[in-house]
């Protein structure tokens, strides 16, 4: 890359849209501020980028990559809403419907739940044809703020890298590998931390499902009337272009 | 223009709190429109038990989760051309599913069991036994979702989905309209 790219940015295209981007950022930042929505689970504004979920799957130059960790480049194509890429995000996210035990009508979160805006987004409505895994998951309600159902949880590591990065605290961390790979507490329990429900990793918006709970707020906001039920995940991204 | 022919549709509630027939009549005064399309067969909506005909549509309400439920969903897969599983509970289990993993438990079935009639705090019963009539259908050990048993045609999601988005697709899939749901329409909880 010139020097003068650099300083003045360069240009590459989403699905034929053209983009602008300057060095350092992102596929994903690009296209943000620009008004182009990626879908994406474990990426959130203000944390730094996992990679993890890839649900931000796109094609640059042929290849699949993470959009959220993945650097432009001056003149990339990248293929973002095709058939194909939104077929494989739609057998992810239902891929973690099935590899939990996400009971919709029971979880406090439905409506402002972005897996479940997701699933909304991305048409999930045809038959889903992997096994319900139901596993046996952990429910704490030690601390007097803050519960936690990890049957909801998708090991995105927003409260993790929320904690670490934000809060100066590390309450959250992965415990295990592969399938059995799980968000777990820096004690026995969460009360034997020093988790305070003023931290950010609790806000409402850093866990992107039902899992970091806060006590005695559920259902302050009728469904119906909640965040995802105004419109699509991503609508106020894409709102930028119009 | 003449008329389309009356096509025959059926439904049936399976392990679910039937709020997803309570839908159907949230779809109000379309149902006038619904029905100068269709003849209503085997339906709690008739009262009729049993199919006196071959249906077009099949509508299943709630999932598996004991042998009755199993035997009417297969009646209705042999005697529908199409199977729509209608709600959370007939797609995923919905919250009759929680007795499958949530317990804690590696019987979850007896402990739920064991806790509805025998160890429950608030429990009055003075066999101090499981029921285990003859003629209760014996329980699965666990619940399963419609298309776990069956080939499911389409599922229509919500908990329980709206009669917008019932009446939406019956009359969509009835005129040979059908192409799939708006996404404006769909709702998960």
């Amino acid at each position: 890359m010139s020097g003068t790219e650099k300083e003045t940015g360069f240009t590459f295209t989403i699905d034929g849209v053209e983009i602008k981007a300057h060095a350092g950022q992102t596929i994903m930042e690009a296209a943000d501020a620009a008004g182009v929505y990626i879908p994406r689970l474990c990426d959130h504004e203000g944390l730094r980028h996992q990679g993890s979920c890839r649900v931000c799957t796109v094609k640059a130059g042929g290849r699949s990559v993470a959009a959220c960790t993945q650097p432009a480049a001056p003149g990339q194509a990248v293929e973002n809403e095709t058939p194909h890429l939104t077929k494989m995000r739609r057998d992810l996210v239902e891929m973690l419907f099935h590899e939990g035990n996400h009971l919709c009508p029971i979880c406090e979160a439905s409506g402002n739940c972005e897996l479940q805006a997701m699933a909304y987004r991305l048409d999930m409505t045809e038959a889903t044809k992997f096994p319900y895994l139901e596993p046996c998951r952990a429910l704490d309600a030690s601390h007097p703020d803050i519960a936690l159902d990890t049957n909801r949880c998708i090991s995105c590591g927003r409260c993790i890298r929320a904690s670490q990065d934000v809060d100066g605290k590390g309450v959250f961390g992965y415990v295990g590998r592969g399938i059995h790979r799980r968000v777990a507490v820096n004690g026995e329990n969460l009360a034997d931390t020093d988790a305070q429900v003023s931290d950010h990793a609790m806000s409402s918006e850093v866990c992107p499902v039902g899992c970091i709970i806060r006590k005695r707020v559920g259902f302050a906001v009728p469904i119906g009337e909640r965040e995802f039920d105004k419109g699509l995940i991503g609508h106020e991204i894409e709102e930028k272009r119009k | 223009m003449s008329e389309l022919p009356k096509a025959r549709i059926a439904t049936a509630s399976l392990a679910g709190c039937f709020g997803c027939h309570m839908a159907i009549l949230d779809i109000d005064e379309r149902l006038i429109e619904l029905m100068k399309l269709v003849d209503v067969d085997r339906s709690p909506l008739t009262d009729k038990k049993k199919f006196t005909e071959r249906c077009d549509i099949g509508i299943i309400e709630g999932g598996c989760c004991n042998e009755e439920n199993v035997h009417v969903l297969h009646d209705f897969r042999r005697n529908c051309d199409i199977l729509i599983a209608l709600g959370q509970c007939a797609i995923m289990g919905g919250l009759p599913a929680m007795r499958n993993a949530i317990m804690h438990s590696d019987a979850p079935l007896r402990e739920c069991l064991d806790e509805a009639y025998i160890t429950g705090k608030y429990i009055r019963n003075t066999t101090h036994n499981v029921p285990n009539d003859p003629a209760l259908p014996l329980l699965l050990d666990e619940v399963y979702p419609c298309s776990q048993v069956v080939e499911i045609d389409y599922q229509i999601p919500g908990c329980a989905p709206t009669g917008d988005v019932i009446f939406d697709t019956l009359f969509k899939l009835l005129t040979g309209k059908f192409r799939g749901f708006e996404r404006e329409m769909i709702r998960f909880d």
